[in-house]
């Protein structure tokens, strides 16, 4: 038996788990004036991950650990993006959960063990390796939600999010083990030569292929599947509704892509239908219910729904250039995400959680620049040019109408429209109601500047919007 | 030889599998329930099946039943209450055995019965070692790590480590004077309006 571990390529991954490890045990020994150590720690190894990720950069497709892990361009960009998110995410919610008394070693450890769960999701070959890593990140979500245990909406929520992830997980369980009982192998690539070759057992495949897709929709929140979305993001403490809507998105869009794409491209035309009828519903259900809700936070669960229809649209094209919009669209979506849950944990103080609408009224009369940063967010996220949220729908209606599907392109842009009112609607409070609360906005300088940042980005890429594009449709192996 | 001790623990087997669901107290149920693993471990010993023996005796045994006696011991229920409606219940029961029953002949009839004769030289628990820490070594780790949250996951949400209960010190109770517990206030004299 021969033996391919390759352990250089997984080095990032085994730097992650084992600062993970030390980070635990230092924390518990930590006298109380240093304990801001373990956050400055945590942030050291996302960055040390970071950088040997980049150090490690392919050329092309490399496989380790016989075949269950594969190192390509794409996975690279993803995690690159992730472990940015993720970073952005602890350094937002610093202060929000220190003023809570949350920000305990476990919370950032669980965090560290949560994207290392993306990571292997985003690098997995293997039925196997892709349900480890998603049920390693689950797990680390699950108790993120929970970690306030004196709230009673935390618990609930927690306790929703469990239940329902919990059953995701067995019906992607249920449908992969079918299809390895048909294929006969664990393998991505083997089950993709074992579906183009045979004929036989079609249905005994495609019923296999339904169960993962309710699984895949359940995970990303596509309508039917979406019910635990608005109150898990509601119930969840803001700093953990920012961490769970915006990285774990990037690493169930690689799922999709590892699972669909790279293992199931045969059975194309059986879940393009599938996924066709979740987007149009999510793009409806998503845009429509969001301008009832009066609850930011609700709000952006519901727009979040939105953003997954139209996710789904680049990969139910079924093309390599359609993927390559998809991957886009996702990075977009969690720059953009990561920013707006930014400002709600701004807006929050100790003992206050700006999570109403009505707590951003007049937010141009407290402080100009943050209400332009909110301005810029939210045009994005409506897709008004120039911000990079249009590009991002622009390329994924682009790749619909080149593969024919001209009325479902109309559809998307009427739900679009209808989505822009929601989004107006907070620029509006913003600038043109009076404010009712007149505290001063304070933050850490490193929160300023990286929201900040975060906005500038979003405008910049937004009228330079090629260099991004381009590094997706690359990682796709699309010239 | 062989064929005497597989059949002495098929019929402990049997019996103790019998009590399980014949027993009225429940801790003697599951100390059966106990007695039924420990026998068939023998048998897949029999088998020359040594891990999945040892594994049915440790993860069962010693950690599934020890835990199911805790819960029995621990919550007092009333087994008067679950133990009515058995004659009404008893035509959907039968109907059920029925059902499992069937399928459980059509399994075993179509199953060819030719047992293994031969079995693989060397032990399985060293063949399945080799094989999940050399080609599984990575879905292992990762394993590991998830059993790792989940203990971080428990300790988290558990664990106050700073708790909130009232106790009584006597010692210091014995030991308070007068003016700890007294303020004396000078004040002027009030009048009625």
């Amino acid at each position: 038996m021969t033996l391919t571990l390759n352990t250089t390529l997984i080095l990032p991954e085994i730097i992650m788990l084992t600062m993970a490890c030390v980070i635990l045990v230092l924390d518990a020994y930590l006298p109380k004036n240093l304990k801001n150590l373990t956050y400055q720690l945590t942030q050291g190894t996302l960055i040390a991950t970071a950088i040997l990720i980049f150090a490690t950069y392919p050329e092309k497709s490399e496989l380790a650990m016989n075949g269950m892990f594969v190192n390509d361009v794409m996975s690279t960009i993803l995690k690159l993006f992730i472990l940015l998110i993720v970073f952005l995410a602890f350094l937002y919610s610093r202060q929000y959960l220190q003023d809570r008394k949350l920000l305990k070693g476990e919370y950032l450890v669980l965090g560290l063990f949560a994207t290392l769960g993306m990571m292997i999701m985003v690098s997995a070959n293997s039925l196997l390796t892709i349900y480890l890593g998603l049920e390693l990140l689950s797990l680390s979500l699950y108790t993120m939600v929970a970690i306030n245990r004196d709230s009673q909406q935390a618990s609930e929520a927690a306790m929703k999010y469990f239940v329902l992830g919990a059953l995701a997980s067995g019906m992607l369980l249920y449908g992969m083990s079918i299809i390895y009982g048909v294929t006969g192998t664990l393998d991505l690539n083997a089950i993709a030569q074992a579906i183009s070759q045979t004929t036989e057992h079609k249905t005994i495949l495609v019923f296999g292929l339904v169960f993962i897709v309710i699984g895949l929709a359940f995970k990303l929140g596509a309508v039917p599947f979406h019910v635990w979305i608005p109150d898990v993001y509601q119930g969840a403490p803001t700093a953990v509704t920012l961490f769970i809507a915006s990285a774990p998105k990037i690493a169930a869009f690689a799922m999709l892509i590892r699972l669909l794409a790279d293992g199931m491209q045969s059975l194309h035309g059986d879940w393009q239908n599938i996924l066709i009828l979740l987007s149009i519903l999510s793009m409806a259900i998503g845009n429509i219910i969001a301008i009832a809700q009066t609850n930011i936070k609700r709000m952006l669960a519901y727009s979040t729904i939105a953003h997954v229809g139209y996710l789904l649209l680049g990969i139910l094209t079924g093309t390599k250039d359609g993927y390559a919009a998809s991957m886009f669209y996702v990075l977009v979506y969690t720059l953009m995400t990561v920013g707006g849950f930014g400002m709600i944990l701004l807006l929050s103080r100790a003992g206050f959680e700006a999570e109403r609408l009505e707590d951003f009224k007049g937010l141009n009369q407290r402080n100009p620049w943050y209400a332009a940063v909110m301005l810029i967010l939210m045009l994005s996220m409506a897709g008004i040019p120039p911000m990079l949220g249009f590009w991002a729908k622009w390329a994924v209606l682009a790749q619909v109408v080149q593969a024919g599907l001209v009325w479902l392109a109309i559809i998307a842009v009427i739900f679009a429209i209808i989505g822009v009112f929601y989004y107006l609607r907070v620029i509006k409070l913003m600038y043109f109601d009076d404010a009712e609360d007149l505290t001063p906005i304070t933050a850490n300088t490193d929160m300023k500047i990286a929201l900040s940042a975060n906005a500038i980005l979003i405008l910049m890429l937004g009228l330079m919007p090629s260099g991004l594009i381009s590094l997706c449709l690359g990682a796709l192996g699309v010239n | 030889m062989i064929k005497f001790t597989f059949y002495l623990f098929s019929l402990v087997l049997i019996f103790a599998a019998s009590r399980v669901i014949t027993v009225k107290n429940p801790v003697h149920a599951a100390l059966f329930l106990v007695l039924t693993f420990f026998s068939s471990a023998a048998i897949w010993l029999l088998l020359q099946a040594e891990f999945l023996a040892m594994v049915l005796i440790l993860v069962y045994v010693g950690a599934v039943m020890v835990l199911f006696l805790f819960v029995l011991m621990m919550l007092n229920i009333n087994f008067d209450t679950l133990r009515e409606g058995f004659v009404r219940h008893l035509p959907l029961a039968i109907f059920v055995g029925l059902v499992i029953l069937a399928e459980m002949v059509l399994v075993v009839g179509a199953w060819d019965h030719a047992m293994p004769t031969e079995v693989a030289a060397g032990s399985n628990t060293a063949a399945l070692g080799s094989i999940l820490y050399t080609e599984y070594v990575y879905p292992f780790e990762i394993a590991a790590a998830i059993l790792l949250v989940a203990m971080i996951a428990a300790i988290a949400l558990t664990m106050r480590p700073h708790t909130r209960a009232k106790y009584q010190k006597p010692e210091q109770q014995v030991k308070v004077r007068r003016e700890d517990r007294l303020r004396i206030i000078k004040m002027d004299a009030e009048t009625k309006d």
